[in-house]
This record gives structure tokens, C-alpha cells and sequence, in this order.
């Protein structure tokens, strides 16, 4: 696609994910914190699909607006009250968070400039292409170098632990 | 056979002949926008007509006869009725959720729609993961709908976004799994690769007996989503007014009725594409004359034949079974629906290892 189109779409999205970032912290309501939180992770995702990277597109508004936020959702009408209202935060709080914000834009900064890619010399990855959908199964199923099996199964126990240590909790004695 | 693609292939060199090529793309996009909003509209006019219908002779009546000749135009009449309606303000609702849920509905409903391959060269989003971001898109619908619950500051809406939240989230499983097994046959996740592999034999007689059993679990769970039928909990007019959507009045309830109705067509839609060969003709191997035959219907009206059949199938069982009740219906997700689906994608491995090269 033409860049400078590609520049537009850019912004329009750092624009609007900013904006909404912020809303999602600063918003009175919990309930509406996160439905701007959905709407950042939605526009997340449409950075992944600038990049043409279809399969992290789907999987951020699946795993993220499909499920994560709707697990926020559900805690947030279990827990809270109708028409509860956050509480002002303190000034201190502000300078804590914008101090926390500015290390950690500066850490992923650092992270991304010094960082040496796997792929970054290679330049069949550049361009307009997309990855197809059996290298990405293949390297999460693989186990040779760069390919990633171990964490894969690794995460998988994780969850099962979880869900049983949530079934656990939840059961009638 | 007449392929769409003819036509959107000249639009395309048309437009690239006269403008550079980012204009072009740009008009591009703005028809394929007008397109998809008109159809997606006029779909939904005729799916409120077929639905009436339907169920007035499932209940031995005649339906709607008065506006046009057989009442054809009713449905036109009532969309011109809920557009003139006022948008009633609710006191103490968050109106900013409140309206916002509304379009989240749609909004999901109408990305799905996009990636439904009509024909070749008819198919907006052809992403590599199609099925992936089928199951992906449609699943913002079920925060439209919490939201929608909460924000009517309402009972009945609360209890009908909680038990649909419920609803939607076990039911998604089996669905995805369902679709799963067929990814697994066609090794592929694109719609329109997944649909031109079906030229000689649809998937659900390739598939064979696991193929079908998705197919059956993939219609009862898709059904579920749709909150229609035997699952409308959410929305059980004798218990809940009329669920999470109760406080809604105009083109905002427009929404979601629009929202319904075309859901239950995406989910025809998708079990047409990847069960029932979507805009394939029907092949038998060896009657060549029969095939021949079959291929001079156009693909498109093959489409809507197919999709028609598995929406008319939904409004059978609509107006046939009787309304579920929650543990039923919880119960029939997580201990039915859920272990066969398991089994059954193994039971595709096993296919596909064995039988199917």
C-alpha cells in the first residue's frame, strides 16, 4: 500500500489508542475503564493488521476483547455496586504513575533500538506479505531452535493449574 | 459457470485505469462499505419476512398478507416505522455505554458478515486465518451485550446480559471446536481456499462421519449463539421482558433486532462454507451429465440455496422445541456438546489419517 496512506492509518490508530489509554485511567466509572480498555486492545489490533500480521490481529481481539476483558467485565458486575464512583487519586499518585509511564516507554524504547531481531536481515520478511498460518502452527509446535513447544506446553500446565485452582476455590464443601 | 469475480475484477481495472492506484483503492473501499450495509440490510429485511412466515405456517396461519402481495412488503413497512421512532432517554442509564453497546453488536455482526465468501471474487476479508478471525470478530458481540445489560440500570437487562454472557462463552467453545475439525480435514483456516477445495466433494461427505457430527454440533451451538430458539434465555419475553435489550426503544433496538437476525444468517452462512461446499455446485463423481447440469446455476444462487436450507433448519427448531431452562442448558454445553466435540476431533485425526489421503 501507498505509505503516506499507510502513515494516516498509523496515526489515526497511535491517536486513538492514546486518547483511549488514557480515558481507561482516568475514567470515573470502573465499568467504562474497561470498555476503553476494550477499545485500546481493539486498536492494538489494528496495528497488528497494519502490519499484516492477520493471525496477532485475531488472536488480540479473541484472547483480549474476547476474553480478557469480558472476565474484567463479569468480576466488575459481581463486585461493584450500581453507580459507584471511583475516588479522585491523589496528586502523589499522578507523579507516581507518569513516573512509572515515562520507564517504561524508556525500558520498551531501549528494548526495541538495542534489540538485534531473529529476522531482521532477512529481507524475504519485508514488504507487504503475510506469514502463512502453517510456518506460524509449525513454530509453535516445532522443536527445533526457534521453535517453541516447551513454552507452549509450559503455559498450557500453567492454565490447567489455574482452572483447577479456581475450581477449587469455587466448589461447595 | 458465472463467477462475481468478472464484475469486481472490471470495477477494479476501471477504477485503476483512470485513478492512481490509492484512489482507486480508496472508492474501492467505500463501495465495497455501501455494499456491505445494503445488503446486510436488505438480507435482514427478507430473513424478518421469511421468519414471520415461517412460523405463522408452523403455527397454522397465514402471517402477514396486507402490505404487498403476500405481504412482502411488510418487513420494509415496519424498518421504515422503527427508523421514525423516537429514541426514548432513560433516566439514570450511563448513556454513553448505553449507546455504545448497541453498536458494538452491530458492529461485530457486520465484521462478521464481511468474510463470508458469496462467490469467488464476492468476499470482502479473505484473511489467511479466516475461520480464526470469524470466531474472533463475533466474539465483541457478547461485550455489546453485557454492556447493554448493565448500563439499562434495569433488573431484567442485568439477568439477560449475564445469563447470554454465560451462554455465548460456553457455546463459543463447541462451536470453535466444531470448526476446528474441519480445519483440521482442509488444512487450511482461508474461507476461499477452504471453499475451492470442495470442488469435487463438500467437506461434509469428504469428512465423513466426524464431518457430520461437527456439522450437528456445530448447528445446535451456532444455534445458541444466535440467543434464538430453544436458547433465548436471554431474552425470554415471559420471564425477562425482553432481556438485555428491554430499555431500548428506535433504531437502537433496530440494532439488535438486525443484529439477531443476520447472526442466524452468518452462522447459516458459515456452515454452508465450511460443511456444505458454500458456492459449489452439488458434484456427484461419475454423472458427468449431472454435473454439468449443476454448473449452470450460478454459484451466488447456490450460496443463498444453501444458506436458506440451515436458516430455514433454525426456524424449524425455533418454533418446534420448547425453551431450555439455565442448568439445562449449561448442562447440555459443558457435559454433551463439549466431550463429543473433543472426541470427535479425534476421531478426525483418525479420518484423515486412515480414510481421507
Amino acid at each position: 500500500m501507498d505509505p503516506i496512506i499507510n502513515l494516516i492509518i498509523f496515526i489515526c490508530l497511535g491517536v486513538a489508542s492514546l486518547v483511549l489509554s488514557v480515558l481507561a485511567v482516568s475514567s470515573k466509572s470502573l465499568l467504562r475503564s474497561a470498555t476503553y480498555l476494550l477499545l485500546v486492545l481493539i486498536c492494538t489490533a489494528g496495528f497488528y493488521l497494519l502490519l499484516n500480521y492477520h493471525f496477532l490481529a485475531a488472536v488480540q481481539i479473541s484472547v483480549y476483547a474476547g476474553g480478557v476483558v469480558i472476565l474484567f467485565i463479569f468480576a466488575i458486575f459481581l463486585t461493584n455496586a450500581k453507580g459507584d464512583i471511583l475516588q479522585k487519586h491523589q496528586t502523589r499518585k499522578y507523579v507516581f504513575g507518569g513516573l512509572a509511564a515515562i520507564a517504561g516507554i524508556a525500558i520498551t524504547a531501549f528494548a526495541l533500538l538495542k534489540h538485534q531481531f531473529v529476522y531482521s536481515g532477512n529481507t524475504s520478511m519485508d514488504g507487504d506479505q503475510e506469514i502463512n498460518m502453517q510456518v506460524i502452527g509449525n513454530a509453535l509446535m516445532g522443536t527445533e531452535k526457534y521453535q517453541y513447544i516447551l513454552p507452549f506446553e509450559v503455559l498450557s500446565l500453567l492454565l490447567l493449574a489455574c482452572i483447577i485452582g479456581g475450581i477449587l476455590i469455587a466448589r461447595k464443601k | 459457470m458465472f463467477h462475481f469475480s468478472v464484475v469486481t475484477n472490471w470495477i477494479d481495472e476501471l477504477l485503476r485505469t483512470y485513478l492512481p492506484d490509492g484512489w482507486a483503492l480508496f472508492i474501492e473501499f467505500v463501495l465495497i462499505g455501501i455494499a456491505i450495509l445494503t445488503v446486510y440490510a436488505v438480507l435482514a429485511l427478507i430473513l424478518i419476512y421469511v421468519e414471520r412466515k415461517v412460523c405463522a405456517f408452523f403455527q397454522c396461519r397465514l402471517g402477514p398478507t396486507r402490505v404487498g402481495p403476500f405481504g412482502v412488503f411488510q418487513s420494509v413497512a415496519d424498518m421504515i416505522k422503527i427508523l421514525l421512532k423516537e429514541l426514548i432517554k432513560i433516566n439514570k442509564v450511563d448513556p454513553r455505554l448505553f449507546r455504545l453497546a448497541a453498536y458494538l453488536v452491530i458492529i461485530a455482526s457486520i465484521c462478521t458478515f464481511g468474510a463470508i465468501p458469496f462467490d469467488k471474487g464476492l468476499h470482502v476479508v479473505d484473511f489467511n486465518v479466516g475461520v480464526f478471525y470469524l470466531l474472533a470478530i463475533s466474539s465483541l458481540g457478547v461485550v455489546g451485550i453485557l454492556l447493554a445489560g448493565w448500563s439499562s440500570n434495569n433488573k431484567y437487562t442485568m439477568i439477560g446480559a449475564m445469563r447470554s454472557g454465560a451462554q455465548l462463552i460456553s457455546y463459543e467453545l463447541s462451536c470453535g471446536l466444531a470448526l476446528m475439525t474441519i480445519v483440521m480435514l482442509s488444512g487450511t483456516m482461508q474461507l476461499s481456499t477452504i471453499v475451492e477445495q470442495q470442488t469435487t466433494a463438500w467437506n461434509i461427505f469428504r469428512g465423513g462421519i466426524p464431518a457430520i457430527i461437527a456439522f450437528v454440533i456445530y448447528l445446535i451451538a451456532g444455534h445458541a449463539e444466535t440467543n434464538r430458539g430453544p436458547f433465548d434465555l436471554p431474552e425470554a419475553e415471559s420471564e425477562l421482558t425482553a432481556g438485555y435489550h428491554t430499555e431500548y426503544s428506535g433504531i437502537q433496538f433496530g440494532f439488535f433486532y438486525l443484529a439477531e437476525y443476520l447472526n442466524m444468517f452468518i452462522i447459516a452462512a458459515i456452515a454452508t462454507t465450511l460443511f456444505l461446499g458454500g458456492w459449489m455446485p452439488l458434484h456427484i463423481p461419475g454423472w458427468d451429465g449431472f454435473n454439468g447440469v449443476m454448473d449452470y446455476i450460478p454459484p451466488v444462487l447456490w450460496f443463498f440455496a444453501k444458506t436458506f436450507a440451515c436458516v430455514f433448519l433454525a426456524l424449524w427448531v425455533r418454533w418446534t422445541m420448547p425453551r431450555l431452562r439455565i442448568d439445562q442448558l449449561l448442562k447440555l454445553e459443558w457435559k454433551v456438546l463439549m466431550p463429543i466435540s473433543l472426541i470427535n476431533i479425534i476421531l478426525m485425526a483418525l479420518w484423515i489419517i486412515y480414510i481421507d489421503l
